[in-house]
């Protein structure tokens, strides 16, 4: 393979052919299907739940696949909020806001049955449930759930994300 | 002194105080409030008893003395761990603070204040530290209702 001279084409023997040379699209579908691939989540992560994000996040199950993969410490530059354990009631005004900082686009994912409903707690201590004060795009129940529900999740709200509205497109653009 | 025989002194010394019991191979010692904090001297001061572990309590909704506040001491040098109840009634559950004695205590009264609202005499620092602020009530106690929510966050449904 080495030293093999590769074939070089002379500039003015390149002909176009027309193949890929463009595509037609919507505008929405276009940007749906930019953002879907580039998720920057945002890990709250409060409890035991945090185990199957770091397994999900690892080599074995890869959420870099989906685009999903490099977590942002600041709210402001994620767009996808993953709520990962359980949220106290003294926890719910710092996850108000820790949401209303992040920028739009967001999304957000209850990761984990306490997340998703406040699970086996329903006493004083603990919100029944992220979605009591923020709102929620993709549930991920399970306690805590399964590497495979977590890239299912993902994926369907890739598919959320790739069909929706995008503000960004009006009629400037 | 072998480990014997700090046992068998500080259960006798212990009975000066009140009733003396063993449970599970621990100390166990029943005394009156206004015993108490002789009781905790002597501990700390003859015994070597350094390690204040914690204090709770326990509610007895339907006794006279409804709160049973429950102290457990350790002591590093002999190897041994003691628990001290003393029972209060509802109208003044109240017992002396060991901040004094224990630096360590102040926390763990806190806490114990914020689950059963037992009061610590001499303890002005009884800041809600596992609650919040505006809690109403005492979770921990029998009479709290199971289910009741005190939201920070206004519920959107």
């Amino acid at each position: 393979m080495y030293g093999k001279p590769l074939p070089v084409l002379p500039a003015t023997k390149h002909e176009k052919t027309g193949a890929f040379e463009f595509i037609t699209t919507r505008k929405d579908e276009l940007a749906g299907w930019a953002r879907k691939f580039s998720l920057f989540p945002y890990p709250f992560v409060t409890a035991c739940c945090a185990m199957e994000f770091m397994a999900v996040s690892a080599s074995a199950y890869d959420t870099d696949r989906f685009g999903a993969a490099l977590p942002r410490f600041s709210p402001r530059q994620a767009d996808l909020l993953m709520i990962v354990g359980t949220v106290t009631q003294k926890q719910a005004p710092i996850l108000l806001k820790v949401y209303e900082q992040m920028c739009e686009p967001k999304w957000v994912m209850a990761f984990g049955v306490c997340a998703t409903s406040g699970g086996f707690y329903q006493n004083y201590a603990s919100l029944p449930g992220i979605d009591k004060i923020i709102p929620v795009d993709i549930y991920i129940p399970g306690c805590p759930p399964r590497p495979e529900m977590v890239i299912d999740g993902i994926m369907r709200l890739q598919e959320t994300i790739a069909n929706g509205k995008h503000l960004i497109v009006n009629d400037k653009f | 002194m072998t480990a014997l025989s700090i046992v068998s002194k500080l259960q006798q010394s212990l009975g000066a105080f009140g009733q003396t019991s063993l449970a599970h191979q621990l100390i166990v010692c029943e005394l009156e409030v206004p015993q108490f904090l002789a009781a905790v001297e002597t501990l700390k001061n003859t015994f070597a008893f350094d390690v204040f572990l914690d204090v709770t309590a326990v509610d007895w909704p339907n006794d006279a003395l409804r709160f049973e506040v429950v102290h457990h001491f350790y002591s590093s040098t002999n190897k041994i761990r003691v628990r001290l109840k003393c029972r209060v009634p509802e109208a003044a559950p109240v017992v002396p603070t060991l901040r004094p004695l224990y630096g360590s205590a102040g926390y763990m009264e806190r806490e114990c204040h914020d689950m059963y609202g037992i009061l610590f005499d001499g303890n002005d620092d009884l800041r809600a530290i596992l609650l919040y602020e505006g809690f109403v009530g005492h979770p921990l106690r029998k009479d709290y209702p199971k289910q009741l929510e005190q939201p920070l966050v206004p519920y959107r449904f």
